[in-house]
């Protein structure tokens, strides 16, 4: 069930003097299983592309496939799509608002007009994938720590079990192991359950580290698309649109301008450490 | 001398359930002895929930001690008639740029505190023109604040505070809503009105790669101070740094792992030109 988006474009403010287009002519195929990162500045236009992907904005020219059916045609079934595709926005946590953490995730199931029992299998389940201890189940969302309220809100997502997940910045505002703690769930999930996932991130060691392809987003445009390694090979033209490559590949770079024999590819700290090793070992 | 100095302080929520009734007590904060100087850039670390803000929260008189003392500018936070004086000596800025800016132009936005605390209208366009100026953001002055990107908005609220000519800005996680870029122009400003206006820094992250410019670095968990040092003695710390939930920058971390992979590098290297040196000099 691939994405296929075709030529989107979307304008804001369309029939004021204040227009504005967000999306112009973009053009992605996201196939089964992917792990893609989303990144661009602040205003680049990946919020809107997103929620593109989740009818919840209508384009202005182009469409989206969803397993071959164009989901902005009239008769399109939305309550399908938006079980399909599930949508993680920014600051999730603020959406809780159950008194237990399990009849928070209990909800979205709920209003699928599952019976009762499929509803709390599925609320279950998605709180174990997201690692919550069942001793917080009956507990307040509001008591726990900010990264376990935001792995309530994954799993009150989760429980929709969607064929997609989208997330829009998981880790912002989170410590350093809440953001690990978040990434790694979803990259368990992504392997365990064979999902898509698109990640929006302005962290680039983040997305080093976990995608399959990273796509860059520039004032409404497919900017660059490609692997990791691809992607911040470029990082002297990333740097002009306001983003950077993670630290490694600066790092690797400088090293590599100072006469070290290593090889600028690296973009995870894993990969960079091995390079150095091998080019300090073949000096001697 | 110092400008921010706190003796065993403590602060306690009451937890209260539906009915009001008294759940538990929580230290937010435990016994906290800080002594900041004049021209310090501070920076305080911990994990979600480890008392960061709660502390922060008291340095300017937002929060009161349960027990103990805050002295801002040798005046005692608990006394009311000081509230606008601190206030005006220590300004805080928050996490999210949107909630802190109320003007239609920015140059109105930033005019806003010292028109608030009675200054003569022509000293509040001077003021306006000079804090701007600091944070790189003159050009924008006739702008409206809702078209600019988070990393200008968040400057300009730097901007705003520092038009009230405060001795010490507190930064709560200023950056945490910004791209790589906006990142890096809060920070740029905040270090160089630490350099040149010799403003007192004390700045909350989570970003590790912002704290290796600061003179100090806290560490807190559970409300008390568990590290403090340079940036070279805590970043030293790597394996005590991730039990508390925390991390130090990739160059540090790709020094500590070539080191334990039998690299000869010194401990304490904190930024990519550091590491870059040391791995040339091998």
């Amino acid at each position: 069930m691939p994405i296929i988006v075709h030529h989107l474009s979307h304008e804001y403010g369309a029939d004021t003097k204040l227009n504005t287009l967000a999306l112009n002519d973009i053009n992605l195929v996201i196939p089964d299983g992917q792990f893609v990162g989303l990144i661009g500045h602040t205003g680049s236009g990946k919020t809107t592309l997103i929620q593109h992907l989740d009818a919840l904005l209508e384009p202005k020219s182009g469409t989206v496939y969803l397993d071959g059916e164009d989901i902005f045609e009239k008769d399109y079934d939305r309550q399908k799509l938006r079980a399909a595709m599930g949508l993680v926005f920014q600051y999730p946590e603020h959406q809780l608002f159950e008194t237990t953490v399990f009849a928070d995730v209990c909800f979205g199931p709920k209003n699928l007009g599952l019976d009762k029992k499929e509803v709390e299998l599925r609320a279950y389940d998605a709180l174990k994938l997201v690692g919550l201890e069942d001793e917080v189940f009956y507990q307040s969302p509001f008591d726990l720590s900010g990264g376990q309220k935001r792995r309530v809100a994954i799993a009150g997502v989760l429980a929709m079990q969607p064929k997609v997940l989208i997330l829009d910045e998981p880790t912002a505002g989170l410590d350093p192991k809440g953001r690990d703690e978040i990434l790694d769930c979803i990259n368990i999930l992504h392997h365990k359950k064979d999902m898509t996932v698109i990640l929006v991130s302005h962290s680039m060691e983040d997305v080093a580290k976990y995608v399959d392809r990273i796509i860059v987003m520039n004032k409404g445009k497919v900017f660059l698309d490609g692997s990791p390694k691809d992607v911040f090979a470029h990082y002297k033209e990333l740097e002009e649109i306001g983003l950077a490559a993670p630290e490694v590949t600066y790092i690797m770079n400088e090293l590599a301008a100072k006469g070290l024999p290593v090889s600028t590819e690296a973009t995870t700290l894993e990969e960079a450490k091995e390079e150095i090793l091998r080019a300090l070992n073949s000096r001697r | 001398m110092s400008l921010i100095k706190t003796k065993n302080l403590t602060f306690e929520y009451i937890r209260r359930d539906d009915e009001g009734n008294v759940e538990g007590i929580t230290k937010a904060v435990d016994d906290v002895n800080l002594d900041i100087k004049q021209g310090d850039f501070i920076t305080i670390l911990g994990h979600n929930g480890s008392g960061k803000s709660t502390l922060a929260k008291h340095l300017n008189a937002i929060l009161y001690p349960t027990e103990g003392t805050v002295w801002v500018d040798g005046k005692d936070t608990n006394e009311d008639e000081y509230l606008w004086d601190i206030r005006q000596t220590a300004g805080m800025v928050f996490q999210n740029p949107d909630n802190q800016i109320i003007g239609q132009v920015v140059e109105e936005d930033v005019g806003f505190g010292p028109e608030n605390m009675g200054v003569a209208t022509k000293e509040i366009w001077e003021r306006v023109e000079e804090s701007l100026k600091a944070v790189g953001m003159y050009e924008f002055r006739k702008h409206s604040p809702n078209k600019l990107s988070g990393g200008q908005k968040q400057r300009v609220s730097i901007a705003g505070v520092i038009a009230m000519h405060p001795k010490c800005i507190i930064l709560d996680e200023p950056t945490a809503m910004l791209d790589p870029k906006g990142r890096k122009e809060v920070i740029r400003a905040v270090r160089a009105l630490n350099d040149v206006e010799k403003v007192t820094v004390i700045l909350i992250t989570h970003y590790m790669e912002e704290a290796i410019y600061s003179d100090r670095i806290f560490v807190m968990d559970k409300g008390s101070i568990v590290m403090q040092g340079t940036p070279k003695q805590v970043f030293s710390q790597v394996e005590q740094l991730k039990e508390l939930r925390l991390d130090v920058p990739q160059a540090t971390l790709l020094a500590y792992e070539l080191q334990k992979a039998g690299v000869k590098l010194e401990d304490g290297i904190l930024s990519k030109e550091g590491l870059v040196e040391a791995l040339c000099r091998l």
